[in-house]
């Protein structure tokens, strides 16, 4: 898989930015048209095969999306961890909308839009935190408690945020 | 993001896979602090917490500074790194994510092909 990977050195880059205090944006062009990549977004056959983070050793065990407006999804990980919620905006080939509901109040709303451009599509996920905390215990969390090491996360993300089309 | 190397991220991660570690940056986060000081509060030898702020500082996480006999640890420049760390930890996995769609989209482009050829046969 490794060997493939070097092999073809052009893969489009993945951004991601801290856009505000509440919100990280992850972008990346793929190189097909818009119907084609919501649809490896919206059938769980085709979503579970490269959802789960492979180099993390996790997969998939189960995904079931009811894709439309009120119908929820729940991804089971092979690890056990659950992530569940609830799409709140379907608009075929352009956009997605859907709750984190697995963290009870703190989860973010996560948008994903499907915008095609001379046969190839620019996705762009927003995740909008309900507050700066909850984003920042997402971080907190992911990096096992930092304590208050991470009273300098903001400022610097910030700074990241600044030059991140650069980066 | 881009002064920062993937060697200098390796290392900070070697030196955060530790609890012990990870529980001194914590602490120096608070206020600086003798090694003696680190060793007592963790309950270990001398020898064991010279160790581990070797680590720290080897990965640019903690300094040190010796006044008289006494070497005292404060947090290191690099420190923001970890905070750069989890950004660029995330961005991996989506890239990770990304790179496994790309495969996924292209078939879904042949099989759309494939099935185009069959309707106009």
């Amino acid at each position: 898989m490794d060997a493939r990977k070097e092999r073809e050195p052009m893969k489009n880059r993945t951004t991601v930015e801290r856009k505000s205090e509440r919100e990280l944006v992850v972008t990346r062009t793929f190189d097909a048209p818009a119907r084609i990549v919501f649809e490896a977004w919206t059938k769980p056959d085709l979503f579970k095969r490269w959802w789960g983070p492979k180099s993390m050793g996790m997969s998939l065990l189960s995904c079931e999306m009811d894709v439309r407006v009120g119908g929820g999804y729940r991804l089971v990980f092979s690890n056990g961890m659950e992530f569940f919620g609830k799409y709140i905006e379907v608009t075929p080939h352009s956009r997605l909308v859907w709750t984190n509901d697995e963290g009870g109040d703190g989860g973010p709303v996560t948008t994903v839009t499907f915008e095609e451009k001379s046969g190839k599509t620019l996705l762009v996920m927003h995740e909008l935190y309900p507050s700066k905390e909850a984003l920042d215990a997402a971080g907190t969390g992911a990096a096992e408690g930092m304590g208050e090491l991470f009273g300098q996360l903001d400022e610097f993300l910030v700074t990241l945020g600044a030059s991140g089309g650069q980066a | 993001m881009v002064q920062y190397t993937n060697a200098n991220l390796d290392a900070s991660f070697a030196a955060l896979s530790d609890v012990t570690r990870r529980g001194v940056l914590e602490q120096l986060g608070r206020a600086e602090a003798s090694i003696t000081d680190l060793a007592d509060k963790f309950n270990m030898t001398l020898t064991g917490m010279k160790k581990h702020v070797g680590v720290l500082e080897r990965a640019g996480l903690v300094i040190t500074e010796k006044v008289g006999r006494v070497r005292t640890c404060k947090i290191g420049p690099h420190r923001l790194q970890e905070a750069m760390a989890w950004l660029e930890k995330y961005r991996q996995l989506w890239a990770e994510r990304f790179d496994e769609l790309d495969g996924v989209i292209e078939e879904l482009k042949q099989q759309e092909k494939f099935d185009g050829r069959k309707k106009r046969a």
